[in-house]
């Protein structure tokens, strides 16, 4: 038996999840997806607004969507900190779906417009996550 | 006017009864908020702590930056002040304790030939200063009993910007910190510049863990996205913390109002009863009076008082006939 990550996603209002796993893929901001598993030497990361899976002992796999955030891994331990991150399951499909069309209309009207730009790319992720 | 008194009396009682049924509600209503509102305090503590934990072991892998929010100016000129009231009153000592704190610390830096600058929280504070004639810079409201961290953030990001932008050259947080239910207690917390990370660090936990750390993109880039999320979380710290003392203080002052008219209308009551018993007592005295003197005059009667407070109460030509 291999041993385990200890797994934590917090945002500052609670703990989302928390549990074992034996891989864990996140994506930095610059260099791409980065993958976890027991004995990672320490590490400390900026996420992207991307997707974190958390991959269990037999197979189960955890999506979440995480909008920004920090990985830190140390002792066999990963926490994630991010300010919205939400399990799969948990997202509004038409809720999401809706948001997508607003922010890509908000953002045909105007190309500057940096938070219907930013409302589309968490659109986006929402709507890859929960499909995924 | 026999009565009169009694009636009064039983006004007072009716209406400080409705007022007991609505410091009892607001009590009640205290009571379970401050439950929740601690529940969210404690929820938020994890953040809190391992976003200080992964600064310490930023300052262990030797990150050092010259962040613009660890700016130390050299000469002081501005001083901001973030103060965390709520938006109602009816929360005992909890309102005016923060403001007067506050306006202390303002006092001094003006003395000190300082100048201000006030981001009021909450209704309360921002009507107070505002009445003084202070300039408010920043005032927000309607959050105080049910903060979300968006809040927070608003609240830091304005925050950060003045202090960016040099406006002010330290930020000071003066809220009301929840140490347990029975205690509570104003603080005065350096907001902005933040210590340098050594501080942080011993703030912290102070776990010590030893090893290299990997940075991706780098210890600074890391840094500094994560000084704006320190703050934030901070402040948002500081906000639920008020919303728990809020309550708490609320709850506590409710109680004493409910038993405070509890013990008024015991007191009232008993007034009203002995006013009632004198004006009975007082109508016998009458009765008993005129009987006698009715049977003081009537010779054939003596004696009879019965008859005469009959013949009384029949009537007053009652006495004619006899």
């Amino acid at each position: 038996m291999a041993v385990e990550l200890d797994v934590e996603l917090v945002s500052p209002e609670e703990v989302t999840y928390s549990g074992s796993a034996e891989m864990v893929i996140v994506r930095t901001v610059e260099e791409g997806d980065i993958a976890f598993q027991a004995g990672h030497v320490p590490f400390l990361g900026v996420l992207a607004p991307w997707s974190v899976d958390v991959l269990r002992a037999g197979g189960e796999r955890d999506t979440f969507a995480v909008h920004r955030g920090f990985v830190e891994v140390s002792h066999n331990k990963v926490t994630i900190l991010s300010d919205v991150s939400e399990a799969a399951g948990e997202i509004d499909l038409t809720r999401a779906e809706a948001a997508r069309q607003r922010a890509s209309e908000a953002l045909a009207a105007d190309a500057e417009d940096a938070a219907a730009a930013a409302a589309l790319e968490r659109a986006e992720l929402r709507l890859r996550v929960a499909s995924a | 006017m026999p009565g009169g008194k009694e009636r009064e009396l039983r006004r007072r009682i009716g209406s400080i009864q409705s007022t007991k049924k609505i410091t009892r509600a607001m009590e009640l209503i205290a009571a379970t908020r401050v439950v929740k509102a601690m529940q969210r305090a404690n929820a938020a503590r994890p953040y809190a702590r391992l976003i200080t934990s992964v600064i310490e072991d930023l300052a262990a892998g030797g990150a050092e930056v010259d962040h613009p929010l660890l700016r130390q100016a050299d000469e002081i000129r501005n001083v901001g002040f973030i103060i965390i009231t709520g938006d109602r009153g009816l929360a005992g000592a909890y309102n005016t304790s923060v403001i007067r704190t506050a306006e202390r610390q303002v006092m001094a830096h003006v003395a000190e030939g300082k100048g201000y600058s006030l981001c009021c929280v909450g209704r309360k504070s921002a009507s107070y200063f505002r009445f003084r004639n202070y300039r408010i810079d920043h005032a927000m409201s309607g959050f105080s009993d049910n903060s979300s961290y968006d809040d927070a953030r608003r609240i830091a990001e304005t925050v950060s910007e003045s202090f960016l932008s040099e406006a002010v050259d330290q930020v000071e947080l003066i809220y009301t910190e929840f140490v347990s239910m029975g205690t509570q207690r104003v603080v005065v917390r350096r907001f902005l510049p933040l210590v340098d990370t050594e501080m942080m660090a011993q703030e912290g936990s102070g776990s010590g863990r030893e090893g290299s750390f990997e940075f991706e993109p780098s210890p600074e880039a890391v840094l500094e996205a994560l000084l704006p999320r320190y703050t934030e979380a901070r402040l948002y710290g500081a906000l639920l913390d008020a919303a728990a003392s809020e309550h708490a203080n609320r709850q506590r002052a409710m109680k004493a109002a409910t038993d405070n008219a509890e013990e008024l209308i015991t007191k009232l009551s008993r007034a009203m009863n002995q006013a009632r018993q004198d004006a009975i007592t007082t109508e016998i005295m009458e009765i008993v009076g005129g009987a006698e003197a009715l049977s003081g005059s009537d010779a054939t009667d003596a004696g009879d008082v019965e008859t005469a407070l009959a013949s009384m109460l029949a009537g007053t030509d009652a006495s004619q006939a006899a």
